[in-house]
């Protein structure tokens, strides 16, 4: 019996250039993107391997750049919403809320308890929605089908009651500045709650099919370690941030819409790598079933909209039709905007995919002078030409599938 | 807390100057002490984070240009927003902050790319956004919304097909208002007043 050796792979390369010094590698460039299966989108990487080890590593964004700051200059408050939908698209509603909120600080504004409710309900099913595809995908990136199968049909499910809550599955553009556009419909919190029992089954499922899977630790665990210094010093968050062991969330930090009052775990990773990442979405995703559970729980009563806000949310439509008042202040509403103060905010609401900022400056009036969108992917990608040299060519899609970006908010 | 590190930073640095905010500390701080005191803030504050990096374009003012930048300690649960003057505004130039925090290095090039500030020390100041040879920066105050007429970025392109990056037809949309002074200025009406119906057929 021989001695059993290890050998691995990568080495082939440097151990033949040792054998004879006169034998050099030579790199090769490999172009990934921008329209690739495993890019998630239309991200473009360009870098130079040496065999099958990626050397440098040069991410090309912008590929998805639509100018929405320009475009938000020239708008009133109220019309940008709908383009808050198409930067994280994969969860939508959180982002209509970080939007709404950071113009309401602006505002000085505060919103009933209803509201606020709803408002949490929504993050946290955007949340389950973002996360569930981005398990599902990372498993098929990683090589399992069968994942995204189990968690794309509980987001079918989801996008059901988007569209009865929104009357859209995908570009919902729910929320208004002192609102949401309308009520729940009757009986949607019984169905949200059916969901929620429905989904933690699956997630078992996921569970048995992912986390002791010999496959799926070899191809993830140790692969696109990020310390903790490296992710704070990209300016990383969300759970990218949080698998490297920086306890931040600021749904604790920084409570808004009331998640002081709910009682949830923020999980905290260990090594910072690829199957750390994993493990934080698929935790998160059972602490939102226990949050929406809560606020179904203690559901409150009276308005969805501020009432104190006239001259920056429109009055029911009845009324408008009926009263001279409120005629006049959805007249106004709509020529001039929501009239807000001068003043510059900055607000960051904690989304699926990381921290969603808003810079907002205001000149006085109903269009800001300038609003400056922090879209968390963009922080999250800007580390790739440092992460990715090192590990080889088929680490790429697992370690892109672990940081589980979306190019809409990157791009902007 | 907020209260005491403002009144700490400003005794301690005679050349910051207090900012007006909505919300979160906020500081003015000249861009020649930019670097030494962000290096301070990192180290000694505990503001691990830099979240964001912006500018803001403030049309005929003078200064003209702002850089905006956004800080957060994970220690200490708390913002802090340091807004440097860019004194030439036909030049704006403001330090780097790549040696301090990695995270600079994309912001820095975004806010090159779309407002034209120049990062000094930025070890790869090129577009990140836009596409390298475009001439314009997008998100000043003197570019029009709909666009102005460019070169491809593809030469074998233009070549073979003589085609150009057109100003977006504005149709008469969007209907914007200007948001301040009276009713009858704020009126909303289309942004590209050139146009009319003999140019939308």
């Amino acid at each position: 019996m021989g001695e059993v050796k290890e050998v691995s792979v990568g080495d082939i390369g440097s151990r033949a250039a040792e054998a004879d010094p006169e034998l050099k590698a030579e790199t090769m460039a490999l172009n990934v993107g921008p329209s690739h299966p495993s890019t998630h989108g239309v991200l473009r990487l360009m870098m130079q391997l040496d065999g099958d080890s990626i050397k440098e590593c040069e991410p090309v964004i912008g590929y998805l750049h639509r100018g929405d700051e320009k475009i938000a200059e020239n708008m009133t408050y109220n019309q940008f919403i709908p383009y808050t939908d198409r930067l994280d698209y994969l969860a939508p509603l959180s982002n209509n809320v970080a939007y709404a909120l950071a113009v309401e600080k602006l505002a000085n504004l505060e919103v009933p308890d209803r509201c606020q409710a709803i408002r949490v309900i929504c993050c946290e099913l955007a949340r389950i929605s973002s996360h569930l595809l981005g398990v599902g995908v990372y498993g098929m990136d990683a090589g399992s089908w069968t994942v995204f199968m189990y968690t794309f049909t509980e987001r079918e499910k989801l996008y059901t009651l988007f569209e009865e809550l929104t009357g859209a599955r995908f570009t919902t553009s729910y929320t208004r500045i002192g609102g949401v556009a309308r009520d729940i419909p009757d009986g949607w919190l019984g169905r949200v709650d059916s969901f929620c029992k429905g989904v933690v089954p699956i997630l078992n499922q996921v569970d048995k099919m992912l986390t002791r899977n010999r496959i799926f630790m070899d191809r993830t665990v140790d692969i696109g370690v990020i310390t903790k210094e490296k992710a704070l010093s990209y300016g990383m968050t969300g759970p990218n941030l949080r698998a490297s062991g920086v306890d931040l969330d600021l749904r604790k930090d920084k409570p808004y819409l009331g998640y002081e009052n709910y009682d949830f775990e923020v999980p905290i990773g260990l090594n910072g790598d690829c199957y750390d990442r994993y493990l934080m979405r698929a935790e998160e995703i059972k602490q939102s079933v226990g949050i929406i559970r809560q606020v179904i729980g203690s559901f409150p009563e009276g308005l969805y909209y501020s009432e104190d806000a006239k001259k920056i949310f429109a009055p029911p439509k009845d009324k408008i039709l009926t009263s001279m008042e409120e005629l006049i202040q959805n007249f106004m509403l709509v020529t001039e905007g929501p009239q807000m103060p001068k003043g510059e905010v900055y607000f960051e609401a904690e989304n699926p995919k990381g921290a969603l900022g808003f810079y907002v400056v205001s000149k006085g009036g109903g269009v800001p002078y300038r609003l400056k969108i922090r879209g968390p992917s963009f922080c999250n990608l800007s580390i790739l030409s440092e992460l990715l040299p090192g590990h080889f060519l088929t680490d790429i899609t697992v370690i892109l599938g672990s940081l589980d970006f979306v190019m809409g908010e990157c791009d902007r | 807390m907020s209260e005491i590190e403002k009144s700490e930073l400003l005794d301690r640095f005679a050349y910051l100057s207090e900012r007006e905010s909505g919300d979160h500390l906020a500081v003015n701080c000249p861009a020649e002490q930019l670097i030494e005191f962000c290096t301070i803030l990192r180290d000694e504050f505990q503001f691990d984070l830099l979240l964001d990096v912006t500018a803001i374009d403030w049309d005929v003012a003078t200064p003209r240009f702002t850089g905006v930048y956004h800080f957060y300690s994970t220690v200490k649960q708390m913002y802090i927003r340091v807004a440097s003057d860019c004194k030439d505004n036909i030049k704006p130039t403001l330090p780097s902050l790549v040696s301090l925090y990695s995270a600079a290095d994309w912001h820095e090039r975004e806010t090159y790319d779309l407002m034209g500030i120049i990062y000094e020390g930025h070890p790869n100041l090129k577009r990140i956004l836009m596409w390298d040879s475009y001439p314009y920066h997008p998100l000043r105050k003197d570019f029009p919304l709909a666009g102005i007429e460019t070169p491809l970025p593809a030469e074998d392109v233009v070549e073979q097909t003589n085609l150009k990056v057109s100003a977006a037809p504005m149709m008469g949309g969007p209907f914007v208002s200007s948001g301040d002074g009276k009713m009858s200025q704020t009126e909303p009406k289309a942004k590209d007043e050139s146009w009319n119906e003999e140019k939308g057929k």
